[in-house]
């Protein structure tokens, strides 16, 4: 027999009674649920009755609807008391101390106030730079011992770091560099076209992408695939207790774990930078050759635009550019807390902050390189 | 390389002295001091959550107490940096609650990379060494397989294994037989005697399991979550029959609080 719960309210004799009936389970208890609470909120200086004698069962939800009617704040001589109900669902309810269950949610829910906000937040930027900073100091030094003393580098770990950053990221490279140097050939000749200067659309291939593109196209696509490589694989590391065995063996993270990725990254990017200029060249070229400009005149005006110097800058940028992927990726990795889903906020955090770097770093690069060029 | 300093052969080889640790500011543990005997298996015990873990990963140096020093062979760990506290790291091994065995490398791998970072033993030695030890833990034959191929009870028995590589005079075990089935926990369990008595290698063992607990322990340690401190300390069986505190003889008795 199944049967809806209900809920009668009567007073009677300075006395409120609710009689509640039917099945009380996890089900159907919600329909009653609000109904009997403000009924037991609304006199909280009248002793009330709960006679449960017509339920016909309760499960864990109904004990709790008890409960939460036990456990509200009442006035003198007013309390509430249940009457009626089985032995068995009583010696469930007895489990608990309503005492217990009093005034808990309220606390959790207090909202923080302006200032406590600000000052959390600032604290936490302050302590997250000083951390930064601090590694970026660590890094260094175990970067140059590396250096000296080449014997105690992780070659094979330097080697897998730079297959799996660099050979393996050459289709994906290929794809968007081929796509980018065709879209902008593209775009640029269509314009061009009308004034006869086609020959032109080899300078702006040639210098955006050497100047800007390459670069940021390499170091972005880097970021998506090794920072948040670097990351989860030394964010599994420290939740599955292997960061904290290196140091109790008496073996420095930075040196085991970041010097092998950062060395792979400073090696590849500049690589990846050089074959992602090629690949977009030849993009533009495949574009101008349906224009019928010949593959050795586009060429040869480009490498007539594009300077020596630009090529050098370019070089430089992307350098900072893979010490900060992989910085990112290892510092994030390094400071992942416990479980699952921190390894997942490490690599989410490693990718965004090495995008917002990469693009400040470069905002910076433009600068510098404006007036050196004047 | 051996250039460890020989742990001195008196007193006890483990002094936890004031300690009080915990996170962000609020204590877990509040004064806590005792010590451990050279070539004794001292089992650090307590209820869910009364700070077994924090306690031992306090004692291994890696976190920092807010008050107190460990001393370690004699030597302070919490304050000790560089080559002295490498030293001191290379006093002891830790076997980490799952393993933390390095997941890229082979077990083989795993046991010879402490050798091959510090000692300047040949290929072929290391390679020796860390057989013998993969041996003495009865993983023979699984030398090249990977952690990920491993049962939970190999992992620990291998993680066993690389903490002994550079033969530690103490070893820490977090949770050795949690998990485990009762054969392969008794097996960890006759290791430990083994190693305690063959080597004369001093153990701290965090644990919860009692029949492990009365198997293994010269000593327990029986931390308190409501006091923050020490409940009793002593023998096990000692402890079960005849403690002042109801509650440490309710522990060890595994009866439930009374309603
Ligand atoms: N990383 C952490 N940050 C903040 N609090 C923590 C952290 N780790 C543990 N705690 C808290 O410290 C207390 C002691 O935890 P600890 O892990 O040491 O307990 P335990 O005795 O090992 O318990 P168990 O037997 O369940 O493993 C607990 O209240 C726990 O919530
Ligand atoms: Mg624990």
């Amino acid at each position: 027999m199944t049967s809806a719960p209900r809920l009668q309210v009567a007073t009677a004799h300075g006395h409120t009674v609710l009689r509640l009936s039917g099945l009380l389970d996890a089900a159907r208890v919600d329909a009653v649920w609000n109904a009997a609470l403000e009924a037991v909120q609304r006199s909280p200086d009248a002793p009330v009755v709960v006679d449960t004698a017509a339920v016909e069962h309760l499960d864990g939800a109904g004990i709790a609807l008890l409960l939460d009617l036990l456990r509200q704040p009442r006035g003198e001589n007013a309390g509430v008391r249940i009457e009626g109900l089985a032995a068995r669902y009583q010696a469930l309810l007895d489990q608990f101390d309503p005492a217990q269950f009093r005034a808990q949610p309220e606390r959790a829910r207090r909202p923080a106030s302006v200032r406590e906000v600000l000052g959390r937040g600032s604290m936490a930027a302050t302590s997250g730079a000083l951390d930064a900073l601090a590694f970026v100091g660590e890094t260094t030094k175990a970067l140059m011992h590396a250096l000296r003393a080449p014997r105690s580098l992780r070659w094979r770990d330097t080697l897998t770091a730079a297959q799996r950053g660099g050979a393996d990221a050459l289709p994906i490279v290929s794809l968007i560099s081929f796509l980018m140097g065709l879209i902008l050939a593209f775009q640029a000749a269509v314009a061009m076209r009308q004034y006869g200067a086609e020959m032109l659309v080899a300078d702006l291939v040639g210098i955006s992408l050497v100047r800007e593109l390459a670069p940021l196209m390499t170091a972005i696509l880097l970021a998506g695939r090794s920072g948040a490589a670097f990351a989860a694989e030394i964010g599994t590391m420290r939740v599955d207790e292997e960061v904290d065995a290196l140091v109790t063996m008496g073996l420095d993270p930075v040196r085991f774990l970041v010097v092998p990725r950062l060395l792979a990254a400073l090696v590849m990017t500049p690589l990846l930078t050089l074959y992602a200029m090629m690949v977009g060249l030849f993009g533009g070229a495949a574009v101008m050759s349906t224009f019928e400009i010949p593959l050795s005149a586009y060429m040869r005006e480009t490498f007539a635009f594009v300077t020596l110097s630009d090529f050098v800058g370019d070089m430089v940028k992307t350098f900072v550019f893979g010490a900060i992927v992989a910085g990112v990726g290892c510092l994030r990795g390094l400071r992942t807390r416990a479980g699952a889903e921190s390894v997942g906020l490490a690599a989410t955090s490693a990718v965004v902050t090495s995008l917002v770097l990469i693009v400040v770093a470069d905002g910076i690069f433009a600068v510098v390189y404006y007036h050196l060029r004047v | 390389m051996s250039t460890l300093p020989p742990l001195p052969d008196t007193g006890p080889i483990i002094r936890v002295e004031n300690l009080t640790i915990g996170y962000g500011g609020k204590p877990v543990l509040e004064n806590v001091s005792f010590e451990v005997r050279r070539g004794e298996v001292l089992v650090i015990l307590g209820g869910s959550g009364s700070g077994k873990s924090t306690l031992l990963k306090h004692m291994i140096g890696l976190y920092t107490p807010m008050t107190g020093r460990v001393l370690i062979g004699g030597d302070d760990i919490v304050h000790a940096e560089g080559a002295q506290r490498q030293a001191i790291l290379r006093r002891f091994g830790v076997m980490y609650q799952h393993g933390a065995l390095f997941g890229s490398m082979t077990l083989l791998e795993n046991v010879r990379l402490p050798l091959e970072t510090f000692t300047a033993l040949s290929a072929r030695a290391i390679d020796l060494v860390a057989r013998t030890k993969i041996d003495l833990v009865q993983l023979t034959g699984a030398e090249d397989r990977l952690p990920a191929e491993l049962s939970g009870g190999m992992r620990k028995r291998a993680a066993i294994a690389r903490a002994m590589a550079l033969d530690p005079g103490i070893l820490f075990l977090d949770e050795p037989s949690a998990g485990l089935d009762p054969i392969v926990s008794a097996d960890i369990d006759q290791l430990v005697l083994r190693l305690s008595r063959n080597l004369g290698v001093t153990f701290v063992v965090v644990s919860h399991e009692l029949p492990s607990i009365f198997a293994i322990a010269s000593r327990v340690v029986m931390l308190d979550r409501r006091s923050k401190s020490i409940a009793a300390s002593g023998d096990p069986r000692e402890l079960r029959e005849h403690a002042p505190d109801e509650w440490v003889r309710r522990f060890l008795n595994r009866e439930p609080e009374p309603a």
